[in-house]
Order: structure tokens, then C-alpha cells, then sequence
């Protein structure tokens, strides 16, 4: 039972690996450039700064993730694995919301601040990005249920 | 699960001693500044509007005047940051009355397990409303030449003012519930009688 557990929440981490990492890298890589009336305009993740906390916090969480997948089963380092579960979860959220506003202010405008969109000069660059929030949207999920996971595990063998 | 079905009954009628241990009454504490924290934040953006008037012409001697509103309803970073720090405060509310008050309902002896659960949800839910609204104000404040977006906090000192208390007051309740979260999953392990050796 306890091997099916743990099987499992690999499976979850690793799953959780690719779409962090698929998030972070596909971010990382969205840049176009187009000219408006003879102006060049390029568009880069870096700069926006809620897309790069989103690419930094992707890129950390992957690397935690890959991490964590090598450590041996039965070690006390299992409970801080499952408080740092938490915190990673909370950099995670706060990361795609960011984008996600960030992204919304792009594609929409706001008409009360003066701000025009930019999606319709740099549709790829938008395409690009919202693949990026998707996957990241994927990990997120993931990672709750990792994180529930993990405590339930922590804590199950206490909870007799 | 069964086994929790058979050990509980000991807990509920300990529950009244358990609910004058200290660290339930450092949880209700946290719980009772986390709830002013996050619902300070909630009503301080929610209060959170300025108007200005602006002269954009003058036609002979007679300046025209412009009324421009800067709202948090404008931006959805900002609505969403009211709805999350919202029901973070009607969750530690609903908390705290539940501390004091509800000791005797229990729920198949999952109530400290569903207080955690719901706990770890509020605080996924606060933090999404404060990254949010963070890259917002950072936005507003510094405004972004590559996307040609100009900075309004020049012209809306006052709004962007209440709207940084409001992030800084919900960063407090953030970190109080997560320290709260903690303490919460801690209170889910029974303690073991002396006998038996720990795993």
C-alpha cells in the first residue's frame, strides 16, 4: 500500500516537473518583433516584470520538483519536503495571477488608464504567453494535489 | 479511518481541555488579527477611489474641465484582490466563531482535518489576490515603455496610496495565515502516549 502511495505521488511530482518546466521554458521563449509605422517593437518576457516572476518562479518550482523526485523514500526530510510543498504551492499561485493580470491588462486594454492592448500588434508573442499561463495553470493544480498528498502522507502514520 | 470512528469519542469529550491548551489560544489569536489584516485590506480597496479634475481646454476665458475617476473596479487584479482578501476574512471569521463557539459539532472526526483543508485553500486563494494586485500597482506605478503604457500614480497620488496599505495590510494577513495553516496541521497530530516509540 504504502509502494502504490508512493508511486503516486512520483507520478504527480513528475507530471508537475514537465508542466513547471514546459511553463518556465515556453515563457522564457516568447519574443517577437513587429514594426508599427515604421517602428520597431520587439516583445520579450523580460519586459514585463510579472512575466518574469512568472518564469523565475516556474524555473525554481521545476528545479525543486526534480529535486525532490531523487529523495529516498522513509528520511525525516519528507515532512520539510511537505513545508516547502506549501510554500512552493503559494509562489505558484501568486505567480500565475500575476501573469494572468498582467496578461488580461495586454490583451484587453484598460480604457481608464489610457493603456491600449498589445495583442494585436504581436499576436504570436500573445499566443505564446497564454501557452505559457495554461501550463502554468496545469502545475498549479498539480502541485495542490501534491500538496495534499504529501501532508496526508506526513501525517498518516501519526494520526494513530 | 475506523480507527479514528473508535479513538474520537475520548477526543470530543476532551475537547473542552483541549480547547483551553495554549496553542489553541495562540491559534485563535492569529486567526483574530489575521481576520482584522485581511479585512482591512478588503475595505480599504474597496474604498478606494479618486477623482480629479483636470482643465483640458480653455475656450476664450472659460477653462473646460475634465472628471477623471480612478476606481478599483477598473482593474480586474483589483476586483479579484477584493473578492480574495473578502472571503480570506469570512474564513477566518467563520474560524474564530467556530473556536469559540463550536467544540461540540464534529463531523465523523474529520473537523480538524476539514479546518486545515480549508485553511491551505484560503491561503492558495489570498496569495493568487496579492500577486495579482502587486504586479497591478507596480504597473500603475512605474508604467511600462516597451508596452507604451504610462504610469498613473503621478496623476492619482491619493489612490495609489490607499492601494499600496491595502497590498502591504493583505502581505500581513498572508503571512499570518500561512503561520496559521502551520500551527493547524500541527494540531492534527494526536499526541502519543509515552509508551509507544516514535516512527
Amino acid at each position: 500500500m504504502a509502494k502504490v502511495g508512493r508511486l503516486f505521488g512520483l507520478v504527480l511530482r513528475l507530471l508537475a516537473l514537465g508542466a513547471t518546466m514546459s511553463a518556465a521554458i515556453v515563457m522564457g521563449t516568447s519574443h517577437e518583433r513587429a514594426s508599427v509605422f515604421a517602428i520597431s517593437f520587439e516583445a520579450k518576457y523580460s519586459d514585463i516584470p510579472s512575466f518574469k516572476y512568472f518564469m523565475i518562479a516556474n524555473a525554481v518550482v521545476s528545479v525543486y520538483s526534480f529535486l525532490v523526485i531523487f529523495l529516498p523514500a522513509e528520511t525525516l526530510l519528507w515532512r520539510l519536503v511537505a513545508a516547502f510543498d506549501m510554500v512552493v504551492t503559494l509562489l505558484l499561485t501568486s505567480s500565475v495571477s500575476a501573469a494572468l493580470a498582467v496578461a488580461q491588462v495586454g490583451k484587453d486594454g484598460n480604457v481608464r488608464a489610457g493603456w491600449l492592448p498589445i495583442c494585436g500588434q504581436v499576436p504570436k508573442y500573445c499566443n505564446h504567453v497564454t501557452g505559457a499561463l495554461g501550463a502554468g495553470f496545469a502545475g498549479l493544480i498539480l502541485y495542490a494535489m501534491i500538496l495534499l498528498y504529501s501532508v496526508h502522507t506526513v501525517l498518516y502514520p501519526l494520526l494513530d | 479511518m475506523a480507527l479514528d470512528n473508535g479513538a474520537k469519542p475520548e477526543a470530543v469529550h476532551d475537547s473542552t481541555l483541549v480547547s483551553k491548551a495554549p496553542s489553541n489560544q495562540v491559534l485563535l489569536v492569529l486567526r483574530l488579527v489575521a481576520f482584522f489584516a485581511t479585512a482591512a485590506a478588503t475595505i480599504v480597496m474597496a474604498l478606494n477611489k479618486e477623482t480629479k479634475t483636470i482643465v483640458v481646454a480653455t475656450i476664450g476665458s472659460t477653462p473646460i474641465n475634465a472628471t477623471l475617476t480612478a476606481k478599483f473596479q477598473d482593474t480586474p487584479a483589483f476586483v479579484f484582490f477584493v473578492i480574495a482578501n473578502g472571503m480570506a476574512s469570512l474564513h477566518n471569521l467563520l474560524m474564530v466563531v467556530v473556536e469559540i463557539w463550536g467544540h461540540k459539532f464534529d463531523y465523523k472526526g474529520l473537523r480538524l482535518a476539514m479546518i486545515a483543508v480549508l485553511d491551505m485553500m484560503t491561503v492558495a486563494l489570498a496569495s493568487g489576490g496579492d500577486g495579482a494586485a502587486t504586479f497591478m500597482a507596480e504597473l500603475g506605478k512605474k508604467g511600462n515603455s516597451h508596452a507604451r503604457w504610462n504610469k498613473i500614480c503621478d496623476k492619482f497620488g491619493t489612490f495609489c496610496d490607499h492601494g499600496a496599505g491595502a497590498i502591504i495590510s493583505s502581505f500581513v494577513g498572508l503571512l499570518l495565515l500561512v503561520l496559521i495553516t502551520a500551527l493547524s496541521i500541527g494540531r492534527l497530530v494526536k499526541p502519543r502516549p509515552a509508551t509507544l516509540s516514535p516512527v
